[in-house]
């Protein structure tokens, strides 16, 4: 069990891909522009993840080492294809917002990374499960932060959901500030580099707390 | 065969399977799925044109009824589409796909769509990289602007006043986007000029 926890923890948190790791940054400061993009291109990279993670595991037993790199990118490739043909298919005017991007997973390191480090050395189980939750953790900073562009640089939250769940998702639109006249620089690359720097200087004062109050809860158990 | 080139040869052996494999299902996917998302382009397309003239005013394919044309008044050096919308086989208005070369930071795309008798049915921007909360006012669902065309012709207003109001015309220019505007304007115009000259040849 604590091995699963482990693979929780280390991808929602202690080695999140985007604010630990700091992989796979170029969609995640492209696309996070609004909450409806990041959670598409969160959930796309987190399926590429699973199914990337999963056929590595599977294979890594015949797989030479030599040509172990090759054969990873085959599959990354054509999981990342396959969802870019299933979301043409299904999601289509998603797909057209950003169409780049999803050809883009392919080069999106944090993949490859877990199918070297973690996929081909572990049962496809805790593959999967891996790919999850480095998925996950991917999808929540990508939503945090576009949840943050969104509500600074548009005054809204959870505009156009109908891309993605469709037709009757419009309710979910929030509009927080009335008359807004929206705030530029949040929309614009600077905005995602400032706002992922921002939530990276949280996690840190966040686990700096974290660490200081285990260190000054010891001497207290000591005496 | 010594043992490299035996490895060498299960490796290329191995890595050929896998791409073949790899290659089968992305195909597979492919022809499970081009069906449907040939239908998303053609309805995409047909979304679009249909915010620009109302689905009562024709009946025929506008996927289908279309043709290619090359024209310094639309765009340089490149094919533009022309959508041609008819009623029972008469012409009705035609959907003119046209780039402005000159906005703030580079081409805008246009739809200009033109009612038979020379009067603009609306115009749409599709394709744009101006400045967003600025320029970008542009397009139909960030401001009402771009209705402003709807209504007017080659005489209505006179050639000199097709321009925007800084300019000594008749158009307002968006706020802090006159660039924008003027080549959005520009754009326009000369797409009902194109149309004056061919209007004929082109529903042919």
């Amino acid at each position: 069990m604590s091995l699963y926890k482990n693979i929780i923890n280390e991808g929602l948190w202690k080695n999140n891909p985007a604010t630990v790791q700091l992989l796979g940054l170029c969609p995640l400061l492209a696309v996070s522009s609004k909450v409806v993009n990041a959670l598409g291109l969160g959930l796309a990279t987190l399926l590429v993840l699973v199914v990337s993670n999963a056929t590595v595991s599977l294979i890594r037993n015949f797989v030479r080492n030599e040509i172990r790199i090759p054969v990873f990118v085959v599959v990354i490739a054509v999981a990342v294809t396959i969802i870019q043909i299933l979301m043409q298919a299904f999601f289509y005017d998603l797909y057209l917002l950003m169409s780049l991007y999803v050809a883009l997973i392919t080069t999106n390191c944090v993949i490859i990374a877990r199918a070297e480090a973690f996929a081909s050395k572990n049962n496809v189980l805790d593959s999967v499960l891996d790919g999850f939750f480095m998925g996950l953790g991917f999808t929540v900073v990508l939503v945090i932060l576009g949840a943050f562009r969104e509500l600074i640089g548009f005054g809204t939250l959870f505009q156009q959901m109908d891309l993605l769940f469709g037709e009757g998702a419009q309710w979910l639109q929030i509009t927080v500030f009335e008359n807004y006249d929206g705030f530029l620089l949040t929309i614009l690359p600077p905005g995602a580099f400032i706002g992922l720097g921002l939530l990276i200087a949280l996690k840190n004062v966040i686990d700096n707390h974290l660490k200081q109050t285990v260190n000054n809860d010891l001497p207290q158990t000591a005496t | 065969m010594t043992s490299i080139s035996k490895n060498m040869f299960i490796n290329a052996v191995f890595l050929g399977i896998f791409t073949i494999a790899g290659t089968a299902i992305v195909a597979f996917t492919h022809d499970k799925t081009q069906q449907r998302i040939a239908d998303n382009k053609r309805n995409h397309t047909l979304r679009k044109l249909h915010d620009l003239i109302s689905p009562s005013i024709h009946d025929n394919d506008l996927n289908t009824d279309v043709i290619k044309v090359n024209d310094p008044l639309l765009a340089r050096d490149a094919e533009m589409t022309v959508y041609r919308a008819r009623k029972n086989n008469k012409p009705v208005a035609a959907i003119i796909e046209c780039i402005a070369p000159d906005g703030y930071s580079g081409n805008i795309r246009l739809l200009v769509a033109v009612n038979y008798n020379g009067s603009l049915a609306g115009v749409r921007v599709t394709e744009h990289l101006e400045t967003p909360g600025l320029g970008d006012a542009i397009e139909a669902n960030k401001s009402d602007w771009i209705h402003i065309f709807k209504g007017k012709s080659l005489n209505k207003p006179g050639s000199e006043h097709w321009r925007v109001r800084r300019d000594g015309g008749e158009f307002d220019q968006i706020t802090s986007a006159t660039i924008t505007s003027r080549a959005v304007v520009k754009a326009t115009h000369n797409v009902l000029k194109y149309f004056k000259a061919n209007r004929e040849s082109l529903f042919n």
